[in-house]
């Protein structure tokens, strides 16, 4: 499971905070804390209501880099912003995120490939979040093909199906497994299939649970890839056990902590 | 023409290496170093990708208790047998890359040696011969933990491989190892899981994973050595594929377990009559040994000498290397 850490972003009262007021600390150590319970790239969104996002963005990577090289997701819906961003990012990064339209969607696979970076596509266009399963891979395969025409490998390649919360789109997270199983069959190598985990509990109880319940689902058709909350040590117990029952690991009696290995440092 | 399609595996784990012994700069004593691993592919694939250091045979000596080994192998050794120093020179006389020292005598029921004792068979191999060493306990819990923390200090800075830690029992060994700076075995009962296991006890123990070698557990050809294989080999894989507590290098116990088969020392029976009686002992040593390295195993502990030639020019063969 490619795990990408959540937790900086400007929806979070800590990290809005460590935004407005450049405190470099706190950030770092949501980077570093995220990374040592496990996540493999660390996303970056400097919220809503930032005076200059473009200068936000550029802090927060800088001050990440400080601490960590792992891949930066850099999480924005303004092109100006990716595209001045992208190129001036160390190291790893990721692209979050493209629509599907064809027009977009080329200009940031071009973005990707010129800077050898990932890119997260969601399975939505002008219409918005589709009301099916069968539209969601339509966009996709749309995606795909973008993607292999722009020289983006498949490897490099998240496509979001877009989960919506369960309390008031109750037929999405089965649109979005169905999705799930129809893209990872699209193409050879199949391209990562991501979800935005935790919105499929935005407002609703227990959301602990239906977050690992439909990440063990989810995984069982075919994603790889989470947006999530690293920290949450049930959360990710659940995607070592899930990725265990798929044969991704050899069990032992220890396997949480063998998934862990290494990743502390 | 039609092209051939590129069928080569890529890994993305790669085994790691390990050093044997130490030379007087390294602050030890041996004449040289022993380095195994180091595979980023399958046993001998290299067009898959880097296959690493050639496998290395290390050969067998017990501190005491030759007079129990096989009439033929008595016979090949001769007096070498009454001492360790003396076997251990016989080792190198035959091809030994390494020495492997057995602390047979130290068991409850063949001699109940004390730690010094064992001790002493550890200095007068290092004295008689030059090649890394490896010493192994006796196996039994509480007597290992007795004698491994002398053992291992009369062998401080030679940088040796000890062994075994295992699931139930591995602080003292891993304690000794870390202390006086030697490189550990992790033993597990055919089991992968347990394999995984015992590293992940030593990790967490404090042990660097890339100072272990990993011993599955041997069986010799006609006695379960299919299913040695395949753990071997699910082992491997996964190590190739990254799991980075099954990629260590491995170690297997040849000449032991093939010299237990009724094949190698019976009394003629069947095909095995009195003519050729001599030929399956060694024959049965290399056809086991022939059979694990090509399922992923980095040092060889064998017995006889033919066997051990045959050995070495099957790795030599089977190495692309060497003629590429």
């Amino acid at each position: 499971m490619y795990v990408i850490g959540e937790r900086i972003n400007g929806m979070f009262t800590d990290a809005k905070e460590a935004i407005r007021q450049k405190d470099a600390k706190v950030i770092q150590d949501l980077a570093k804390r995220q990374m040592e319970a496990g996540a493999s790239a660390l996303d970056v969104n400097v919220g809503p209501a930032v005076p200059d996002a473009k200068d936000a963005m550029l802090w927060l990577v800088e001050t990440i880099r400080a601490v960590t090289d792992a891949p930066l997701a850099i999480d924005t819906a303004k092109w100006d912003v990716m595209s001045a961003v992208i190129p001036k990012v160390p190291g790893e990064k990721i692209l979050n995120s493209t629509k599907a339209d064809p027009e977009t969607a080329q200009q940031y696979v071009a973005l990707a490939a010129q800077n050898g970076a990932g890119l997260i596509g969601l399975t939505l266009d002008a219409d918005g979040v589709p009301g099916n399963a069968e539209k969601r891979v339509e966009l996709g395969a749309q995606l795909i093909t973008i993607a292999l025409e722009g020289g983006l490998e498949m490897d490099k390649l998240f496509i979001d199906p877009v989960i919506l919360p369960v309390n008031v789109a109750p037929k999405n997270p089965g649109h979005c497994m169905e999705a799930i199983s129809q893209l990872r069959a699209f193409a050879d190598p199949p391209p990562h299939l991501v979800l935005g985990l935790s919105n499929v509990s935005q407002l609703c109880n227990n959301r602990g649970l239906i977050n690992r319940t439909y990440l063990a689902m989810a995984m069982a058709h075919g994603l790889d890839a989470a947006i999530l909350d690293p920290m949450d040590t049930e959360l990710m117990n659940t995607g070592i056990t899930a990725g265990l029952l798929q044969e991704k690991m050899i069990y032992c009696d220890s396997y949480l902590e063998a998934a862990r290995y290494g990743k502390k440092g | 023409m039609s092209s051939i399609p590129d069928v080569s595996e890529k890994w993305s784990g790669q085994v790691s290496t390990v050093v044997i012994g130490a030379t007087a700069d390294e602050g030890g004593t041996r004449g040289r170093t022993v380095t195994i691993g180091g595979a980023g592919a399958l046993p001998f694939l290299a067009f898959d990708g880097a296959i690493g250091n050639p496998p290395v045979i290390a050969v067998e000596v017990w501190d005491s208790g030759g007079q129990t080994w096989p009439e033929q192998l008595r016979d090949t050794y001769g007096d070498a047998l009454a001492g360790p120093g003396e076997w251990a020179k016989k080792g190198v006389e035959f091809g030994a890359d390494l020495i492997c020292l057995r602390l047979m005598g130290a068991h409850p029921d063949s001699g109940d040696r004390s730690g010094d004792q064992c001790a002493e068979a550890v200095k007068e191999i290092l004295g008689a011969v030059d090649v890394p060493l490896i010493i192994w306990g006796c196996g039994v819990d509480e007597k290992d933990n007795e004698i491994l923390p002398a053992v291992s200090a009369a062998a401080k800075g030679e940088n040796c491989l000890m062994g075994t830690a295992r699931e139930k029992n591995y602080r003292t060994i891993v304690a000794v190892c870390l202390a006086d700076k030697h490189k550990l075995i992790t033993e597990s009962p055919l089991d992968i899981n347990i394999a995984k296991q015992v590293n992940i006890l030593c990790a967490d123990a404090g042990f660097p994973l890339e100072d272990t070698v990993i011993f599955p557990t041997t069986g010799a050809l006609g006695y379960g050595i299919e299913y040695v294989y395949s753990i071997q080999e699910r082992g491997r894989l996964a190590g190739l594929r990254g799991d980075k507590l099954l990629g260590q290098p491995v170690i297997c116990d040849v000449g032991f377990e093939a010299w237990r088969a009724k094949e190698a020392k019976a009394p003629a029976f069947d095909t095995v009559t009195d003519e050729n009686r001599r030929q399956w002992g060694p024959m049965w040593e290399s056809a086991t040994a022939m059979v694990l390295l090509q399922s992923g195993a980095e040092l060889l502990i064998m017995r006889d000498p033919v066997a051990i030639e045959n050995t070495k020019k099957i790795i030599e063969r089977f190495t692309p290397s060497a003629t590429a």
